[in-house]
């Protein structure tokens, strides 16, 4: 249990995606302009990501990696379909957002028009896809710590846009020279709060 | 006219309308590969063959692809043509692409290259679709270069991995200098990225927000 519990606090705070690898920085710096629609994604990124890595982790396990299809018969033991991973995931990550959209559309209307294009904009979110790469190479061990891994690393890039979000509204007000304003100076708050976040760094439970 | 928009095509992806600086596309895949300027070019040209030749391919198929289902389409060639560059470096440079390690897979979600398809190529003949394609992407390498540039030779003293800064310099060897090990951690990749930002807004007064 406290190896979840590690696993966890690590992936939101010491392997932030976006302050310490960068993923998905498009749609942080595009949607963090007021809080409201930054919490809306990042509700929606955490809610994906949790989803389709144990879904990509179960392909892996099960159809891709070098061996993995002996369950199907002994003759496919040296088959090593690890090179096909990239297409697989994008197809499962693409489906999946798909499969949300139409789900909360029928159900959900009112979410649905609040959240507006972010949801098919979540398939070509680096973040997603960059969970289920990072997974496949830091190689965890079941579904559970792919679970837990997927949630930790939304809830932390939730955190970030959430609060870069509010920075930039206060923002507004302040005095910036000129060619600084807007995405030069979004860039470098984001640099500071990374260093910041990497107080975090060490810390283990 | 013609002339113009085929000059337009080659200049403007690489200052006006730089994608990273100014159209704030594909920053995700590209910050952390800055560390080192070799790994930067590598990332760069990988990049803009991705871009040319999805862009390339997508053109050719624009008019039978259904709307409904094009961003599955695009996804599927893109990944396509980076599993084809993966492949290759993993056979022929297995240090670069360990060194890289994600980070090539995630070119498949890197915004630019589904932004000019999306932009440019959906709408446009093969010849110039690939065109812009390649000189995003070589606007992309040139602000990757630029950083990790100033990273390698700040922070670790060499570029390309050729010592730089004279060895007898160092305080470990009664010199004077030392490393500036920030220039290693992530953030500074960002900080970095803000004053090229700064400094070419402040040239082009025009692109100011």
């Amino acid at each position: 249990m406290i190896d979840y519990i590690n696993l966890f606090i690590k992936s939101i705070f010491v392997d932030n995606m976006i302050f310490a690898f960068f993923l998905g920085m498009c749609s942080f710096l595009a949607v963090s302009k007021n809080v409201k629609t930054a919490a809306g994604l990042g509700f929606a990124v955490i809610f994906v990501l949790a989803v389709t890595l144990p879904l990509n982790y179960i392909l892996f396990e099960y159809l891709l990696k070098p061996g993995a299809l002996q369950w199907l018969s002994p003759d496919f033991a040296s088959l090593d379909l690890s090179f096909l991973s990239y297409i697989v995931y994008i197809a499962t990550i693409a489906a999946f957002v798909q499969i949300v959209e139409m789900v909360v559309e029928k159900f959900a209307p009112g979410l649905y028009s609040s959240l507006g294009i972010f949801l098919p904009l979540i398939a070509v979110n680096c973040a997603i896809l960059g969970g289920s790469l990072f997974m496949e190479q830091r190689g965890y061990a079941n579904v559970g710590e792919a679970f837990t891994f997927g949630l930790g690393s939304g809830i932390g890039w939730f955190l970030a846009i959430v609060a870069m979000a509010a920075i930039r509204e206060k923002l507004a007000y302040s005095n910036i020279p000129k060619p600084l304003k807007g995405l030069g100076i979004s860039y470098i708050i984001t640099g500071l709060m990374g260093i910041a976040f990497m107080s975090f760094m060490g810390i283990k439970l | 006219m013609q002339k113009k928009m085929n000059k337009d095509i080659y200049t403007k992806p690489l200052f006006k309308n730089n994608p990273i600086t100014v159209l704030v596309l594909g920053i995700c895949s590209s910050l952390a590969v800055t560390v080192q300027l070799k790994g930067a070019l590598v990332m760069a040209l990988s990049v803009t063959l991705v871009t040319a030749f999805s862009s390339l391919i997508i053109s050719l198929m624009r008019n039978s692809i259904p709307n409904r289902v094009r961003i599955i389409v695009q996804l599927v060639v893109v990944a396509m043509f980076v599993i084809l560059i993966d492949q290759v470096l993993k056979a022929f440079s297995y240090d670069t692409s360990k060194m890289l390690s994600v980070y090539i897979g995630l070119i498949i979600t890197n915004c630019i290259i589904m932004g000019r398809i999306e932009a440019f190529a959906l709408g446009n003949r093969p010849w110039p679709s690939f065109v812009d394609g390649a000189f995003n992407g070589l606007g992309y390498g040139l602000v990757l270069a630029i950083v990790a540039f100033f990273r390698e030779l700040l922070g670790s003293g060499t570029l390309f991995g050729f010592q730089i800064i004279p060895q007898t310099w160092y305080i470990e060897n009664g010199g004077w200098y030392s490393n500036n090990g920030l220039m290693i951690l992530p953030p500074m990749a960002l900080i970095l990225l803000g004053c090229v930002v700064w400094v070419q807004r402040s040239i082009d007064k025009e692109i100011e927000e």
